[in-house]
């Protein structure tokens, strides 16, 4: 996380080797970045950009995800199941024979994820992923990158959404000015009003409302809407309490 | 009078199955603040195009029913006239920065009025500082940032002080402070020019603040117009997906343990507000 010109999105375009360090190393599944192609880290990194349409150039979103999967051999059963999985996983079957460019901006958006996600990636980087998506969409974003975690898979996401980083609650490493300021979970980084500063973001909402009632003797470091709702009954139901925190 | 008025309107791409946008009615008077938000895929950019008439001018296919713009029925008007009163900024930047520096590009739009020079120049300068970017008049807009080039976009639309703006997720590539700075001035212009603005927005907990109306559409038609907080409140705007600010799902949350704040807040600060109110009548 970080402001724009953090510097974020150079610092991940390292790990598929875009960019290569001037100075220090990058090691990618202890392999040094420097000693291998592209391609060769492609296979096990995937990239979605930010914008979709720098990324997309099939006649078809059943062809733009093919592409990858027919270029790194694999079968054609395979890529028939795995094309199959992604379209449906990210809701885009009825779109199969449609051009990407006919949709809309969330679902060409869509459309570059099924395609990285189709070679099931070790490492998966998503720049921006949630930019332009609706809240259906981001929360079955939020609840496949969970899934994808949890399968053992490395999830780098590059991101302004304090929202989606309060409901996820990830390892955050906040940049700025080219520097990490920070690498800790996310209630804490995002809760820190000297971090938030520094970084020109905006603390999620409902931090924004507990900050405000710290003087109360409320806590600060406040995420989520049902957390929230529990203090404030906790305060009306019990009377003076002072917690300071 | 309503600046923009749509009645019956229809739209289907070429090529396409089924209509983007059916049966629209709207109107939309002038100076409001409308916030247009909904899933993806709902038709909001679609019916966006119809307001400048790149609905049927540039894109073709068919459109039913009727949009008046300023006046001007749509499809009796070509896109340059209609230009003049509604200025869009489109989602993706790229789409609409050509020139080669940024300058340039924000001139662009007043030279073709055939405005006088020093005219122009004031409004550049004016659009460029306002959306803070004067230091980047000189620069290649397809150098800059995604965000940075957003930022060309609006002042280049805003340069042109047109009566309505329609921007179409006009701050999803900034940070959320830079976004709320935008949308702040947006508002500000709007009350100080007087300009209708028409706001496509997913982040509504950022938008919510400024809009006197909220239109949220699913799978091509209107599915609820009206205040900010009546739609808020209502249940059908659960079921169509739309992201709900957090400090609206708190006022539910103790709404249904019996705490009521007394009024849905739209910000942060309007939620600590009615919940300190609400703490200190309970103590006293």
């Amino acid at each position: 996380m970080g402001q724009n010109g953090a510097g974020k999105t150079t610092l991940v375009k390292h790990f598929i080797g875009l960019l290569k360090p001037t100075r220090g190393r990058v090691l990618v599944d202890g392999v040094d970045t420097r000693t291998v192609s592209v391609a060769q880290l492609a296979r096990k990194v995937g990239f979605v950009f930010q914008n979709p349409d720098h990324q997309l150039f099939s006649e078809t979103v059943e062809e733009e995800v093919v592409f990858a999967l027919r270029n790194f051999g694999f079968d054609e059963k395979t890529i028939r199941e795995r094309v199959d999985w992604a379209l449906n996983l990210l809701d885009l079957t009825e779109y199969r024979k449609s051009s990407p460019f006919m949709l809309s901006g969330g679902e060409r958006k869509r459309v570059a994820l099924a395609s990285v996600l189709a070679w099931d990636p070790k490492i998966l980087i998503l720049d921006e992923p949630t930019i332009g998506q609706d809240a259906y969409q981001k929360e079955r974003l939020r609840h496949f990158i969970i899934q994808l975690n949890q399968q053992g898979k490395t999830v780098i996401v590059v991101t302004h959404d304090i929202e989606f980083i309060a409901e996820c609650e990830p390892r955050v490493v906040l940049m700025a000015n080219g520097k990490i300021i920070a690498d800790r979970g996310a209630r804490e980084v995002l809760t820190d009003p000297a971090l938030i500063k520094e970084s020109s973001l905006v603390p999620p909402e409902i931090t924004q409302v507990f900050i405000r009632l710290n003087d109360l003797g409320f806590p600060r470091k406040v995420l989520g809407v049902y957390e929230a709702k529990r203090l404030i009954l906790e305060r009306l139901r019990g009377g003076l309490h002072n917690e300071r925190t | 009078m309503a600046i923009i008025e749509a009645r019956g309107l229809t739209y289907i791409y070429p090529f396409a199955e089924k209509p983007a946008i059916e049966d629209v009615n709207l109107a939309i008077e002038e100076g409001e603040f409308v916030l247009l938000t909904g899933p993806s895929g709902c038709g909001k950019t679609t019916l966006c195009r119809c307001f400048n008439g790149l609905i049927p001018h540039f894109y073709g296919g068919r459109l039913e029913g009727e949009v008046i713009v300023a006046g001007l029925r749509t499809t009796e008007h070509p896109t340059y006239e209609l230009a003049k009163h509604v200025g869009m900024v489109f989602q993706n930047p790229e789409n609409q920065l050509f020139a080669l520096t940024v300058e340039k590009d924000v001139a662009f739009g007043l030279e073709n009025l055939g405005l006088p020079r020093d005219e122009i120049r004031r409004r550049v300068d004016w659009a460029l500082k306002v959306t803070g970017i004067y230091e980047l008049r000189d620069r290649a807009p397809f150098e800059l940032s995604g965000g940075q080039q957003q930022r060309v976009a609006i002042a280049s639309v805003l340069a042109m002080q047109p009566e309505v703006i329609v921007l179409d997720e006009p701050t999803s590539f900034l940070d959320p402070l830079s976004a709320r700075t935008i949308l702040e001035t947006v508002h500000q212009l709007k009350r100080e020019l007087g300009i209708t603005v028409i706001l496509v927005e997913h982040r509504l907990d950022l938008a919510a603040r400024y809009a006197n109306r909220i239109i949220v559409m699913d799978r091509g038609r209107i599915i609820l117009d009206g205040e900010p907080r009546r739609v808020f409140l209502d249940d059908r705007v659960r079921l169509v997906g739309v992201g709900l600010p957090k400090v609206i799902r708190l006022y539910l949350a103790l709404k249904r343990d019996e705490v009521d704040l007394g009024r849905a807040p739209l910000s942060p600060e309007e939620a600590s507000e009615l919940i300190l109110g609400v703490l200190k009548s309970d103590r006293g």
